[in-house]
Parts: C-alpha cells; structure tokens; sequence
C-alpha cells in the first residue's frame, strides 16, 4: 500500500485551502470530505457576504464547491467517508475511514471545523426533526405562517432568524443577556426586522410538546422568574465546540478545547500531525480565517515533509 | 439521482401502509442539501439488503398532505413502516455504518 504525503481530515475553507496548497506543492493530497456533510458548516449557510473577492457575496453551498473545484483542479483527491480511528504515533500516521479502507501517510492536515451545541434539555432529543431543528436553511420551509424562535446571540442566531422570516409569521430572538456576540450590521438587520421580536435576559429551560414543540418555558436571568412561551418551532443556535473526539488523548488541548498548535504555525503536539481551521480557533471562526488557516497548515506540512526527506 | 422510487400523497396508503413487507420513506426535498448526501447511501442500503427492506422517497414539497400527517419539520426524515405502523423514526443525515446500526433489526 502506497504511503501518501499528506492527509487532510475536513472539508471546509481549512480543509479546501489546504487542498489547493498542497496540491500545488505537488504532495498528491488525499482529502476526506466525510460521508454526509462535505463542504462543511458553509454549505448550510445562505448568503456569505464577507469573504473577499465576491463584491456581491455567494451562496455558502455554491462556494464550497468552487473551493472543492479547485483542491481537485491541481489533483487533490477527494474521498466521500468519514475517519473513525486515527493513529498518529511514528512516522506513518494511519487513518482508518469508515468503509475499512486504511490510509497511511507521512503527514496529517486535521481540519475537522466544529459541532453545533445543544441546550442539553431533556426533550431536545426526542423533539429534534419535530419542532426544534440546528438547520434554519434546511427546516424553515417546515414552519410557513407558525411563531417560532431561535435561542442565541451571535451572528448564526442573527441569520437564523432574519431568514427564517421569510416563512414564519414571527421570529422571537431568545438570548441569555442583553449584549450580544453577533456583528452589527447582523444585530441591526434582526432589529429592524418587524418579524422578530428580540426577548432579552432569557433562557430556555425547558421544550415542551407531545408529538411536536408546543411551548418553550422560558427563565428571567435576571429575576429567576418563569414563563411559557408559545411557538412550534425551535432553533438552536448557541454556537460550536471544536470536532475532537477523533484525537482525545492522542493531541494536546487547549483550556478552551482547541487543539493545541506552536505558536502562530499549525503544528500539533505530534510530529506530522497538522491542525487547521475551527478546530484550533476558539475567537474568530470565520472561513476567511480558516482558509488562511489552512495555508498555514499547507506551508507546515511542505517544510515537515522536505526536512523528513533530509 | 437516487434509485429508489417515489411515493406520493396519492400512493402512500396503497404502497406503504397497506404494503406487507418493511418499507424505509425517505421524506426528501430537492434544496435539502443533507438529503443529498444521504440518498446514496440509502440507495446502497436498498441493494445489499434486498428482500428485507424497501426503501422508497416522498418529496416533501410536492406531497404536502403526507409531510403533515406524519408532522415532518426536519429532512432528511426516514421513518420505517412495517404492517401500516410506524416502527422506527431516524431525522438528519447519517453515515452509512450508523444508519446500519439504527436500522439493524429491519436488516
């Protein structure tokens, strides 16, 4: 079985970027996009209006798959499975993907982005697909003419829910403070919004429904004071933690649950193994940031490889 | 494109709850990007487990009365049926392993 330069886990700008950079640096990379979310977070955006180079932004979909063109156009190869153990001692790390296929390689590119939170309460789970959802671009056309509401403060929260208005009546805005994460041009839109209606300095506590969400109970973070709020709908948007479980135990973390990189570079607590993107950014998570990010893991990977070869 | 065949609001009683064999609806809309993803890997579930479990597709945009019946609000939704009851409810997109996993006492 051939030994391949380099392996990258992950299949959004991190991923991608390093794709291209590696290909270009003629490593024949060997991309596993996974089986059932390739491209990533992006692709379940609408609108992305902040990556440069598109004056009049791109759809988060159609720009995961121009950054996929472009990893294969200088002969990156892109796998459609998903990694299910990983071994990363000596100098041949093994990657075992979940057909049993084994890749083994000299280097690992690990870009495997974040996984969206839940609130933890006991009837998300079994209301999830009846009423609470992670997805606005991929449940909103499930909720034409009801109330709903989103719980969250950044700017995923803010999209949510200004796209959301497009097939709900109303859009309540649950947040935990009154000060929020999300950019202002995003806030401002949600405000002036008349669909939503921001509720501040709550937080949900409890779903309630039988088949399907019928009410949330909500908390005042300031008083303690509880109420029910009635919606069919809702949507989850509180953020991400770092996708690690694939390397607990294997790779040193960070207090916040990043893997831990040297300095400015992407090298991780063992020799060969990259990190890239979400995966090691607990501030700025943006797929600019990834993409650049993921260059950096490139550049590392180029110059582990020449050292190796002496 | 997927090689299962579509059930409709006008089929589904005759083809699904009156059928006597295991039948898998996958509940899929053309915009539903995980539904792309998850559709071969039903369409290989379908061929390697033949003779135990069929596996059909309602378009949820098209057959409105059926999504509501079931009160769909997430796709991908696979729901398994089994002498005119539902049996088993999987919402979102899976792995393949993992969907074999779930559906292992169907196969």
């Amino acid at each position: 079985m051939a030994v391949h330069k380099v392996v990258i886990i992950g299949s959004g700008p991190a991923g991608y970027t390093a794709g291209i950079y590696t290909a270009r640096a003629s490593l024949e990379p060997v991309l596993v996009a996974s089986s059932i979310e390739p491209g990533g977070e992006l692709t379940k955006t609408t609108e992305v209006e902040n990556f440069p180079g598109f004056p009049k932004g791109i759809m988060g979909p159609d720009l995961m798959e121009e950054m996929r063109e472009q990893a294969e156009r200088f002969g990156t190869t892109v796998v459609y499975d998903d990694v299910v153990a990983l071994d990363l001692d000596g100098d041949v790390k093994r990657v075992t993907l979940g057909d049993g296929t084994v890749l083994e390689a000299q280097s690992v590119i690990f870009a495997t982005g974040s996984a969206y939170r839940r609130l933890g309460l006991a009837d998300e789970e079994r209301l999830s697909g009846h009423g609470v959802s992670w997805c606005a671009t991929c449940d909103g056309f499930f909720f034409r003419q009801q109330v709903i509401a989103v719980v969250g403060g950044g700017d995923s929260a803010m999209e949510e829910a200004t796209f959301l208005t497009k097939f709900a009546d109303k859009v309540y805005l649950i947040h935990r403070s009154s000060t929020f994460r999300a950019s202002s041009i995003m806030l401002e839109r949600a405000q002036r919004d008349p669909k939503i209606e921001f509720v501040t300095d709550a937080e949900v506590v409890a779903i309630n429904g039988g088949d399907s969400v019928e009410s949330l109970t909500l908390r005042d973070t300031r008083t303690g004071a509880e109420r029910s709020l009635p919606v069919t709908g809702l949507f989850v948007a509180i953020g991400a933690d770092p996708r690690t479980h694939l390397v607990h135990g294997k790779l040193d973390l960070t207090p916040a649950g990043t893997i831990h990189v040297d300095g400015r570079s992407s090298r991780t607590s063992v020799p060969g193994v990259f990190a890239a993107g979400d995966v090691v950014d607990p501030t700025y998570r943006q797929a600019v940031t990834a993409a650049a990010s993921g260059t950096v893991a490139a550049i590392d990977v180029e110059h582990y490889l020449a050292a190796l070869a002496g | 494109m997927s090689s299962a065949p579509a059930v409709t609001d006008a089929t589904f009683d005759a083809e699904v709850l009156g059928a006597t064999d295991t039948v898998l609806v996958d509940f899929w809309a053309e915009w539903c990007g995980p539904c792309r993803a998850v559709s071969p890997i039903l369409d290989q579930i379908a061929q390697e487990h033949a003779g135990r479990i069929r596996i059909v597709k309602l378009n949820v945009d098209e057959n409105p009365a059926t999504t509501m019946r079931y009160g769909i609000t997430g796709i991908p939704a696979m729901k398994v049926f089994r002498g005119g009851q539902e049996v088993k409810e999987i919402v979102g997109a899976r792995p393949k392993q993992v969907l074999e996993a779930e559906l292992a006492e169907f196969l």
